[in-house]
């Protein structure tokens, strides 16, 4: 079984389209990745689909960075 | 003031016969079909099992698959060929009059398998489950919207929504808006993707379809006596118009001009059209009108021809009626025939037919037309294209709820 980081950044490139080397955990979707707001939802929902949890919009509006993304699944899943 | 002229100088196209519009026009003028049986999903308990679809190809040489994602097939095939049209015209993302410069892009029916696919998600897991890409994913003007997007071009951007009728009437106000002098090019045209469970359950149930499943490329079989229904078909068909000086300017290709466009309402029936085919007979008149041109100018007419019963009769006597004497010296087709009904891109690519009609001198045949129908007796090109001279033509399309257009060409 791949690490959550790894199943995390598979999700980030199939999503918004970015190369592997680019999901840095700084990285900011919006600012690094070439995200807009669609996306991010979209990519909290792959999210969920992948864990199997379900992320409430408040949580959700939180994960605008890889390493965020990363915690919350660490925290939640 | 004079009315500014519009010249076509560009064309692109996905249809049940190739992903362009040069293999497209060679099969067509061959007289190939290009119905095949469905197999993307389940036929068994549909009434029609076969449909026109478009081949494979590749989105990413037109634009990237990441945003193809986030379209529905429908609006991929438009953006395709609209991609395919821009080139041909020799056109960039870096014009200086981007404000001039405008996108008419219809549907018929838009993104009705993404449709499907998130009410799906919808009953599975709750509204939660929907994808925020399926409202933009699948509204029709938003081939307007993403082309207007990637090329930079923000003048008049719209769609029209006329059924069958929308791509004729997108490129017919297109063509206004230069002659009105809002726009100097319009990109337009049509594009549709309805072959869907839903689109293929749905048009079976108003008993529009061909059921003829063990002969699908003898299904689609306009003014012949044992015709059963149209074959419904997906693709797109994207012109540039522009104005001609312009495009003079510029040096481009130029097609032939868009002279004129009419249109009518039959106020009759939602799906079926009256007897004597009335409001196909104003629609054609108003365009030979705007046109300036004379009835015994016209050479070759692309028909709306789809197959059914009613509407094929109802043409030919409007025809008749349009033309008088000079009927029985036209070349009347239905390429419907062969690529079957693109519903909303119906339009834009029989435009396309027409253009390259008169560009080639040869008039594309009706094929599988072997009885023609009693007061089915027009020169209907049975079977095999016609060498002819065509200096002026004409296209029609009529759509449910009697929606009518035709558009009228003149070779320069």
């Amino acid at each position: 079984m791949s690490s959550i980081e790894d199943r995390v950044t598979k999700i980030i490139v199939e999503q918004l389209g970015v190369k592997p080397e680019d999901v840095k955990l700084e990285a900011s979707f919006v600012e690094d990745l070439g995200a807009d707001s669609l996306d991010t939802v979209e990519l909290v929902m792959a999210l969920e689909e992948e864990f199997e949890t379900e992320i409430p919009d408040e949580e959700a509006e939180k994960i605008s960075t890889v390493q965020a993304a990363i915690d919350y699944v660490k925290g939640h899943a | 003031m004079t009315r500014r002229r519009v010249v076509v100088t560009g064309m692109g196209m996905l249809s049940p016969l190739g992903t362009d519009v040069a293999s497209t026009w060679k099969r067509l003028v061959a007289g190939e079909s290009g119905i095949r049986s469905i197999t993307h999903f389940d036929t068994e308990r549909f009434s029609t099992r076969f449909a026109g679809l478009v081949p494979e190809f590749d989105v990413a040489d037109f634009f990237p698959a990441k945003d193809a994602r986030k379209m529905d097939g429908f609006m991929q095939y438009g953006m395709v060929a609209a991609v395919q049209a821009i080139r041909d015209a020799g056109l960039t993302d870096a014009e200086k009059d981007a404000d001039l410069i405008g996108v008419a892009i219809g549907s018929g029916i838009g993104g009705l398998g993404t449709i499907e696919e998130n009410h799906q998600k919808l009953l599975d897991g709750g509204a939660r489950k929907i994808s925020p890409f399926f409202v933009p994913g699948s509204i029709i003007n938003m081939v307007a919207g993403n082309l207007s997007i990637m090329y930079g071009y923000r003048g008049p951007n719209f769609a029209t929504v006329t059924a069958c009728t929308s791509g004729t009437h997108c490129i017919g106000f297109a063509a206004q808006q230069i002659m009105l002098g809002t726009a100097d090019v319009m990109i337009a045209g049509g594009a549709e993707k309805g072959c869907s469970p839903l689109g293929m359950g749905g048009f079976g149930a108003a008993r529009a379809l061909s059921t003829r499943n063990e002969d699908p490329q003898g299904a689609s079989r306009p003014w012949d006596r044992d015709r059963d229904g149209f074959v419904l078909a997906d693709g797109a068909g994207i012109v540039v118009l522009e104005e001609y000086e312009r495009a003079r300017a510029r040096g481009a290709h130029i097609y032939a001009e868009l002279v004129g466009y009419g249109m009518s309402g039959d106020a009759f029936h939602i799906t079926a059209p009256p007897e004597d085919g009335a409001g196909a007979a104003r629609a054609m008149t108003n365009a030979l009108r705007d046109a300036g041109v004379n009835p015994d100018e016209v050479a070759y007419i692309n028909a709306h021809g789809t197959s059914t019963k009613a509407g094929d009769l109802a043409e030919a006597h409007a025809i008749r009626n349009v033309f008088g004497a000079h009927a029985d010296a036209l070349a009347v087709s239905s390429t419907k025939s062969m690529v079957g009904h693109l519903l909303g891109a119906a339009g834009a690519v029989e435009a396309i037919f027409t253009l390259l009609a008169m560009r080639d001198g040869v008039a594309p045949p009706t094929i599988n037309l072997d009885n023609p129908d009693q007061d089915c007796d027009l020169n209907f090109v049975p079977h095999t294209a016609q060498q002819r001279d065509i200096p002026v033509a004409l296209s029609n399309s009529f759509g449910f709820g009697g929606t009518n257009g035709s558009l009228v060409f003149r070779r320069l």
